[in-house]
């Protein structure tokens, strides 16, 4: 029999379930911008047909320094923190 | 012949399977011995007349190396106690044994009373005459002066090179500390590592514990030092990970700090290795090495240095690209993202041929000393895109051509662009650069001039849609538009270094990506001895 070692970090990543989905989208909803061209002009559509479909709720912007590093710890946990739903947008 | 220091526990099993353990509370006789050394035949009659005299009041182990060697030996040797098997080599390698015969004489609390090594007539004879004096037991029946005077021993098995590297791996004190993987005998080892996504794509060598060990031989490092944490997964980047993949890769131990300091450049948040995998326009790490340690190493800076059939090349490049995928976890597919991908994500690593040229190095022109060995990294999205000049014979011209095809980096609408190029100039076109007495920077400087373009030739048409918007060319004054702009933002951007063979002139250019605080920037190490 041969024996190898792992080459990879070995994590086993944490399961997270989901949370439930209500239905209905309520509270406060941020917007994430991560630099890449063109996602504030999704944001902004976004943000005024949430503006006009759903009038009570509060909606944050929020921006990336680049859209080519992971996100800082510190937006992230503010975003967690702040919002209740979160939109991103990911592509150009 | 007197030393306090306690001998390691061990247990051993004679041919019927009887557990024989040291220490026994008695005095012990421990004897390493190997069938295929003539001096342990020799040895083995005395052994046995040892036995017969003292083996009612002392142990003995006597720990043969191969199974069949030790049932040789009993037999040829007509033995009255057994041989114990330690064909696993383990009591040997934790004696530390280098000789065969080495015998150790024990007290009952298993301290070393004695120690004999080879056969030295006049110190066996010491030997028994001291069991003998313990016991009170008569001398053993041994016709000495028959015996050789001197006869040297052979290697142990324990010594041997590639069974120590794996009974280093095993010994309790191995630095190994990676999940191990048993692969069944009926599974092919090659299939499994691809069924396991370890592998590139290409076939890798098996990360067994003993070539692991010898991988760390070519560090001083300590395996469990963290080197980085590598995005995405923020895996902890050890020195062990590093050897593991560099066994699959190919690498020989001497290159592990070339690796090293190539994942301490990766790994800064200068670098941004997490933006480099992920991007869609497929970057790559690109290792460009300078000082003494191309040549320790046998690296190719000559004939086809950025291609195949160099091992230092093309392995150490493979390592950085499998600790990529393996320990931080970008795989293609998952947070790899590159439209078309490129060979470059498979391997690529060369030296500059410092010697070829009189210009500064690339590591001396980042600030390093010239006896430095150093690593730098590049994030490149394609290359090397030749640049053919077989015609020009001035040094203005063979840059005006380099500055040409350097339009093309990204698209050659772009211009100003904040995008690293490498420009690799292959000695032909050294020789013309240098009889024109260009440097480097000369270089640089006509890049910029022979690619300078007004505004109003950049913009965007029905031809290409990229280029200065018209709607924003619109708003400019027809002298504004008049400005000129040459290729890249700064001459910063253009990195240069030597290297081909002496016949051709063909020189070539890395495409970079994203440049600067938003994307990637060049990262040099030093690479450190050991």
């Amino acid at each position: 029999m041969t024996t190898i070692l792992d080459p990879t970090d070995e994590r086993v990543p944490v399961e997270r379930q989901l949370t439930p989905r209500s239905g209905e989208v309520s509270g406060i909803v941020g917007l994430l911008d991560i630099r890449k061209p063109r996602g504030d002009v999704f944001l902004d559509r976004l943000d005024e047909q949430l503006q006009t479909k759903l009038p009570g709720v509060e909606i944050r912007r929020y921006t990336k320094p680049t859209f080519t590093k992971p996100c800082p710890d510190d937006l992230r946990l503010q975003i967690k923190d702040e919002c209740d739903f979160v939109v991103e947008a990911l592509a150009d | 012949m007197t030393d306090n220091r306690t001998l390691p526990a061990f247990t051993l099993a004679d041919p019927t399977g009887n557990e024989h353990r040291f220490p026994s509370g008695r005095h012990a006789l421990i004897a390493f011995v190997k069938e295929d050394c003539p001096t342990c035949n020799v040895a083995m009659p005395v052994i046995d007349a040892l036995f017969k005299a003292y083996g009612d009041t002392v142990d003995f182990f006597v720990a043969g190396q191969t199974i069949e060697g030790n049932e040789k030996l009993a037999e040829v040797h007509n033995l009255a106690g057994p041989i114990l098997d330690d064909s696993a080599l383990k009591v040997a390698f934790e004696y530390d044994i280098d000789t065969v015969p080495t015998l150790y004489w024990a007290n009952s609390k298993g301290e070393m009373i004695g120690e004999v090594i080879g056969f030295v007539r006049d110190e066996w004879q010491a030997l028994d005459a001291e069991i003998s004096k313990v016991t009170g037991s008569a001398p053993a029946v041994v016709d000495w002066p028959s015996l050789p005077e001197w006869r040297p021993g052979c290697g142990s098995l324990s010594v041997d090179p590639v069974i120590a590297d794996r009974l280093r791996a095993e010994a309790s004190n191995s630095p190994l500390r990676a999940r191990s993987i048993d692969i069944a005998p009926a599974d092919d080892e090659f299939e499994f590592m691809f069924d396991q996504g370890f592998t590139d794509g290409l076939p890798v060598v098996p990360p067994t514990p003993e070539r692991v060990i010898r991988m760390l031989s070519g560090t001083k490092r300590d395996a469990q030092d963290i080197v980085a944490q590598m995005p995405p997964n923020m895996g902890d980047v050890t020195v062990e990970k590093i050897a593991i993949n560099a066994v699959m890769a190919g690498c020989k131990p001497e290159y592990m700090p070339v690796l090293i300091a190539g994942i301490e450049a990766i790994c800064t948040d200068e670098f941004n290795i997490h933006g480099v995998m992920a991007t869609t326009m497929g970057a790559a790490p690109v290792m460009v090495i300078n000082g003494p340690i191309r040549h320790k190493l046998d690296m190719n800076m000559k004939l086809g240095a950025l291609g195949q059939g160099n091992r230092a090349n093309a392995t150490m490049g493979r390592a950085l690209r499998l600790i990529v995928r393996n320990v931080g976890g970008a795989e293609p597919g998952g947070t790899e993202r590159s439209t078309l991908g490129n060979p470059m994500k498979f391997t690529m690593c060369f030296p500059e041929w410092e010697e070829r040229s009189n210009w500064d190095p690339l590591h001396v022109e980042r600030g390093f000393e010239p006896e430095d060995s150093v690593l730098t990294v590049f994030a490149m999205t394609s290359g090397p895109t030749l640049i053919v000049d077989q015609d020009s014979r001035e040094a203005s011209q063979i840059a005006g051509s380099m500055a040409m095809s350097l339009e093309s980096v990204f698209h050659p609408k772009a211009h100003r662009v904040g995008i690293d190029t490498l420009l690799v100039v292959c000695p032909e076109h050294v020789d013309t650069l240098s009889r024109g007495n260009y440097s480097k920077a000369d270089l640089r400087r006509q890049i910029q001039a022979v690619t300078a373009r007004p505004l109003r030739e950049l913009i965007a048409d029905e031809n290409s849609g990229v280029g200065l918007k018209q709607e924003v060319a619109d708003t400019m004054a027809a002298e504004k538009l008049d400005r000129m702009a040459p290729k890249f933002a700064s001459e910063d951007f253009v990195h240069i270094v030597v290297a081909g063979s002496d016949a051709g002139k063909f020189s070539g250019a890395f495409h970079g990506w994203a440049s600067g605080e938003i994307g990637s920037m060049p990262v040099s190490r030093k690479i450190e001895d050991g």
